[in-house]
Formats: structure tokens, sequence, C-alpha cells
């Protein structure tokens, strides 16, 4: 423990830090909850001097809205199939990279990439791999069928093509493009925790497994997974709570239409609402669907934690 | 189940292409290893000892040679078919099971005929668990356990396949005095009443002399020396085995062999019948001193250090090898403390000659 007299000093160095702390997380997190226990709380009403109520109005209208119902379906419905899907493929990504010797470093290398590559970028290219048009705000008449190479392939291998991303395209359709999309987007991270994971474990458990004549399947989920479970809770719970942000994505395949041209915002996310409701100066909706979000993501992780205390081996 | 090691060679291939060394880990290694008896492989650091071990349990694969268990020729066998029991040297516990899991493990990866009941496995477990007296232990984690309780739950682990051959690579490295000397003695009772073959390494001299049935002394991926370990004590083939064996150490002076007598500096210490002229390494046993007013060998008292049952005597001579000479006399005798100069004479049987150039013994006829 610091000598008393000492303390002053460590506050002090601690205070720059601290004080950034205060102003730009601690006091944001307190607004938040203050605005949205504000019945229609506007930023704009408020300079003008307008006094609002004490009330949870701003929660039950935000929950009524089919809009709200709507961005939180697809938020829930994103999470649910990429968080497994990347994790498992990055598990077994990870486990074949640390099994081969030569291009190895190539391949990781190779791997990494989307980590370091704009998130928006990525979106156009896979705007682009994913379209049957050229022009994005093309109205039914406009529609040339030659761009895509998706398209491209199914058409080569003799299918039909899909009407991916653009005008009158499926729900279904998009919420592929979106979960292959994300998916890929995730990999990255996860494959570096979890193959820095595979090389931590020591290589004798495995001599020790194969002079017990253990089966390759039986070595995967009687070692390897068992000895890599706290990276993969970590890989998961921060998977689901990335996966409640999402927004950046929709942006980068569908524009700010956050959707496809003739059923705009039909991809919306949690936190494409409360960026919504900011623009049009809705403050105490957005703080109250952002306390939402942020009571969903708390119960999950809680969950999340409650099952890797059976599950994982510290 | 007899193990042999014919012209066992390893050789490593050079870590970068420019320097091209190759390095020799084990070198023409033959050995026949009696059936049932416990075999130390003993030898400094990088001496080959691990490697051959490693070679027998099949996970590394010598360079040329082959190993034979019993009349079955295992030099290509892979190492789960081979019916070894392995204890590494940090153990390898699976963390995440149970002592009983980690037991039960490779009986569960049993396959065909000799796939066993669930019964039966457990059973099978608790007869291993038993024999290293860790039944009571059979719920908690390893990390749960001290060193010497998981270097038990290892080896209940390899035995509980009823290996053919058990290997343990430095079994007793990780654990502290103590446990060791328990643990050492534990891993005797236990080669003794499952009568498996049993090869284990070890750099402690003190510890291969101890418990095996014969050892054998490595240098650079050669064998030096197969033995008893009494016999190799008694009898070392050369400098190296001398010096490697015994604590306290062999004391090494530098002499001329003269008319079949034996000099250190000037003084004729011993007759050394059948030995032509010529300089030689005298290796003395520390017991190899007797307290002799009237004795040849008249060295520079130092130090007494009194242990109780004996009298351990540290001096110097200017033709010693070692910085100080140690001898270790009977309490009995009674050493004048006062005096600067310690005199003795030698045992014979406790003398070695070995050879200036190739550090080989020189045998002479002890009367």
């Amino acid at each position: 423990m610091v000598d008393n007299k000492q303390q002053w000093k460590a506050w002090l160095y601690l205070s720059p830090c601290i004080i950034l702390l205060l102003v730009f997380t601690v006091w944001p997190i307190i607004n938040t909850v203050r605005m949205a226990l504000l019945e229609n709380y506007s930023g704009l009403k408020a300079a003008g001097g307008q006094v609002f109520n004490f009330g949870i109005g701003n929660f039950t209208k935000v929950i009524k809205y089919r809009r709200f119902v709507s961005c939180l379906k697809n938020t829930v419905l994103l999470c649910v199939w990429t968080v497994p899907i990347s994790t498992i493929l990055a598990l077994l990504i990870a486990v074949a990279l640390n099994s081969i010797k030569p291009l190895q470093k190539a391949l990781q290398t190779i791997f990494f990439l989307p980590y370091v590559t704009n998130s928006i970028a990525i979106g156009m290219v896979f705007a682009a791999m994913f379209n049957i048009v050229g022009s994005f705000y093309g109205t039914e008449n406009e529609i040339v069928e030659t761009a895509g190479i998706i398209n491209n392939v199914i058409e080569f291998f003799g299918g039909t093509h899909i009407n991916w991303i653009n005008y009158g395209s499926s729900y279904t359709a998009n919420m592929v493009v979106m979960v292959v999309y994300i998916v890929w987007n995730a990999l990255p991270f996860k494959i570096l925790v979890l193959l820095g994971g595979l090389q931590s474990i020591n290589k004798q458990y495995y001599d020790a497994a194969k002079v017990d004549g253990t089966s390759r399947k039986r070595i995967f989920s009687r070692i390897t997974v068992p000895l890599l479970s706290p990276m993969l809770a970590y890989v998961i719970i921060t998977g689901f709570i990335g996966g409640f942000k999402e927004y950046t994505s929709i942006v980068g395949i569908f524009g700010e239409t956050m959707g496809p041209a003739n059923d705009a915002g039909r991809l919306n996310t949690m936190v494409g609402f409360i960026y919504d409701a900011l623009s049009t100066n809705n403050q105490g909706r957005a703080s109250a669907a952002a306390l939402i979000l942020f009571g969903i993501i708390l119960v999950v992780t809680l969950i999340n934690l409650q099952v890797s205390k059976k599950r994982v081996h510290y | 189940m007899k193990v042999v090691l014919q012209n066992l060679t390893k050789i490593f291939p050079s870590r970068s292409k420019k320097s091209g060394e190759e390095v020799v880990a084990v070198s023409n290694f033959n050995f026949e290893i009696p059936d049932g008896k416990l075999i130390g492989l003993l030898g400094p650091s990088g001496c080959g000892k691990s490697t051959t071990l490693y070679m027998i349990s099949g996970l590394q694969k010598p360079t040329s040679g082959k190993i034979f268990f019993g009349d079955d020729d295992v030099t290509n066998l892979s190492t789960e078919n081979r019916g070894i029991g392995l204890v590494f040297q940090n153990y390898a516990l699976y963390p995440h099971m149970t002592v009983k899991q980690n037991i039960l493990f490779p009986l569960q990866n049993l396959k065909g005929e000799d796939k066993l009941s669930k019964e039966a496995m457990l059973e099978r477990a608790y007869e291993a668990a038993r024999l290293v007296q860790i039944e009571e232990l059979m719920d908690r984690k390893p990390s749960e356990l001290s060193g010497g309780q998981q270097q038990r739950v290892a080896i209940a682990r390899a035995l509980v396949k009823m290996p053919r051959v058990l290997l343990l690579d430095e079994p007793l490295s990780n654990l502290d005095a103590r446990l060791r000397l328990q643990t050492r003695e534990e891993i005797r009772r236990i080669q003794k009443e499952t009568k498996i073959t049993t090869v284990f390494v070890t750099h402690d001299q003190e510890e291969a002399m101890s418990i095996s049935d014969m050892i054998v002394v490595m240098k650079l991926g050669v064998v030096q020396q197969i033995g008893e370990p009494q016999e190799v004590y008694d009898s070392p083939a050369n400098l190296f085995v001398a010096k490697f064996l015994g604590t306290p150490p062999i004391n090494v002076f530098e002499g001329k062999v003269q008319g079949e007598k034996l000099f250190i500096g000037e003084a004729a210490v011993l007759d050394v019948p059948g030995v032509s002229d010529q300089e030689v390494h005298v290796g003395i046993r520390p017991e190899g001193f007797t307290l002799d007013d009237n004795g040849p060998l008249k060295c520079k008292l130092s130090n007494v250090e009194v242990m109780g049952r004996d009298v351990s005597i540290v001096s110097t001579h200017d033709h010693s090898e070692n910085p100080i000479i140690r001898s270790i006399i009977n309490a009995d005798q009674r050493v004048n403390v006062a005096s600067d100069v310690v005199s003795y004479s030698l045992k014979p049987h406790k003398v070695f000659l070995f050879s200036k150039d190739t550090e080989e013994r020189i045998f002479f006829e002890v009367k």
C-alpha cells in the first residue's frame, strides 16, 4: 500500500486519465439515464427552455415502435447466426493453421488482413460482389444482369442468379449477405486469439495423448477444445457484444438506406435505431433505446458467463 | 519384457543451412535391458539420455539402428502400438480433467477387441490408483495436488494400460529434496510390485545409483559404461564416469608411474604392479584415504567438517586437479586440527589410474 503522504502523488498522476474518463465516459452514462427518464426529451427543445416531466414514457414509446421491433429482430438474428458460425470457422482455421509449418506466417497474414481493412471499404467490395446491377439506387427497369462475381459463379455452375441486395431483393437474401459479410469480417480477430491460445498449449499434452493412442477427433474434442475454452469463451462473449452493436456493416453494404431501395430501413439494427432517433433530435428516445440495448447485452453476457462457469477450464 | 537397443543412433540435422553441422544426439547405442529391471539412464544435460528414452517410446524415430521389445522389432511401430507407458518430466496431466478422468483417458482410447466396459475401466483405474496410493484423490483436479501427488497420478496413468515397458523422463526433477527421497523409494516399490521393465532418465547420479538395478552412464551421445551401480562406482571405466559418480566427488591428482610405483609430486604413494611408466590422472575416492602420520601423501590441511558419523577433511595439494581435496574418514579417528599438514596412506581399491591422453582406465593389481 502506498504511504499516505505519497497518495496525493498517485492521484495527481492518475488525474489526466480520471478527468477524461469522467467527462467522456462517466458523465455521458449518467446523462443517458437522465435523458431516458425525461418524457420526450429533446436537446433542441431543452435549449429553448422547455421543461420535461420525469417518467418512463420514452421506454414505453420505444418498445411500441414497429421499427424498433424490426431493428431488435435484425440485431438478434445477426448475433444468433454470426457468432456460432464465425467461432466454429475460426476454430477450424486456427487449428489448421497451427498444424501446418510451411506458409503458416503467410496465411496468418492473409487471414488477418480483413482486420486492418476499413469495414465500409469491405462492405463496398462485398456489395459489388453480390450485386446484379451497376446502379445502387436503380429502379426495377434499370436492372442490368451482368455484374456481381457471386452471381457469375452461380450461373457458371448452371444456377439462376439471385437478387441479393438490389431493388426487390428478399429479406432472406439480404440476411444471407449480411451473415456472410459479418462472419468474414469477424474471423481475423477470432483466429488471432484462438491461434495464440493454441500455441500456448503445452506440446506434451499432445505427446501424452499420442502415447495413449488417442484418435485425432478425440484429441480435438477432449484436449484441444477444453484447453482452449477460456479463449473460446472470450471470443464468444466479445462476439455477442460486437454483434449487438452491429451497424457499420449494414451501412457498408446497403448504404444509409439500411436496406434495399424498395424497403429502406428493413435491415436497420438497434444502433441504427439509436442514430436515427439522435438525428431527429429525440435524445430521450435514443437514450431509452441505448439503455434497453445495454440491458440486453448485460443479460446475454451474464448468461454467457454462467454457462462458461461450467464449461470453461481456466 | 526385455528391451534390446541395437546400434541405436539419432542424428539431428543442423538448424541453419549455413553451419551445416549435424548434432549426433545418440551414437551407436547397444544394450539389452533385462526383463523386469529398473534401468537408470544417467548423464549430464545434452548427453542424449532423453533422446534415447523418446526413441524407445516411439515419439522420436532413430536415424539408424533397431529397437526390440522381446522379440518384436518395434523400430517402425508408432508410439501407440508399442504398449509403453510414459511419464513426462512435467507429468503432462490434462488440467481440465479430474485425476480419475486422467487415469481413465488411456483406457477410453482403446478400440475394437481391447475395448473395456465402463465397470472394467473403473476397476482398472482404481487398481492403478491403489498401486500408487492416490485413491482418495480421484475427484480432484491436478492443480489441487502437490508435485508428488501429480507424479503419482502420472505414473498411474502410464500404468493403467498395463504397458510392456514403463518410461520415466526425469521423474524426480520437479520435486523438493525430501519428496524426491520419498518418491524414488515409491518408484522402486511400484516397479518391484508390477515387475514392468522400467527405464528412467536422470542427471542426478545419487538418484540413479540408489534405485536402479543397472545404470547406463552417457556423455555426448556415447555410452560410457553400463553396469550395476556399485560395480560402476567401484570400477569406473574412465575418468568421466569416475568424476560423474559419487558425492562428494572423486579427488583427481596429476601423477606419474615410474617403476611400478605411483608418484604424486615427489612422493611415492602406492605400488601399482603391472603399469608401465607414464603420466596419469589419479582418482581417489573420498573414502580412499586413511589417516596415517607416516603416510606418504601429505596435504595442506585447511578445514575439518564434523558430520557426526564421520569427518570430512578439506585439504589442498599442489598436484590436485581440483581446488580442494575432500576425504571422509571415520569419526573415531582424531585429526590434529592444529597441524598444518595432514598425512594419508591410500586404500589401493579406492585408487584409480587413468591414461593422460585417452582418460581410459589403467588397471593395476590390487594386493
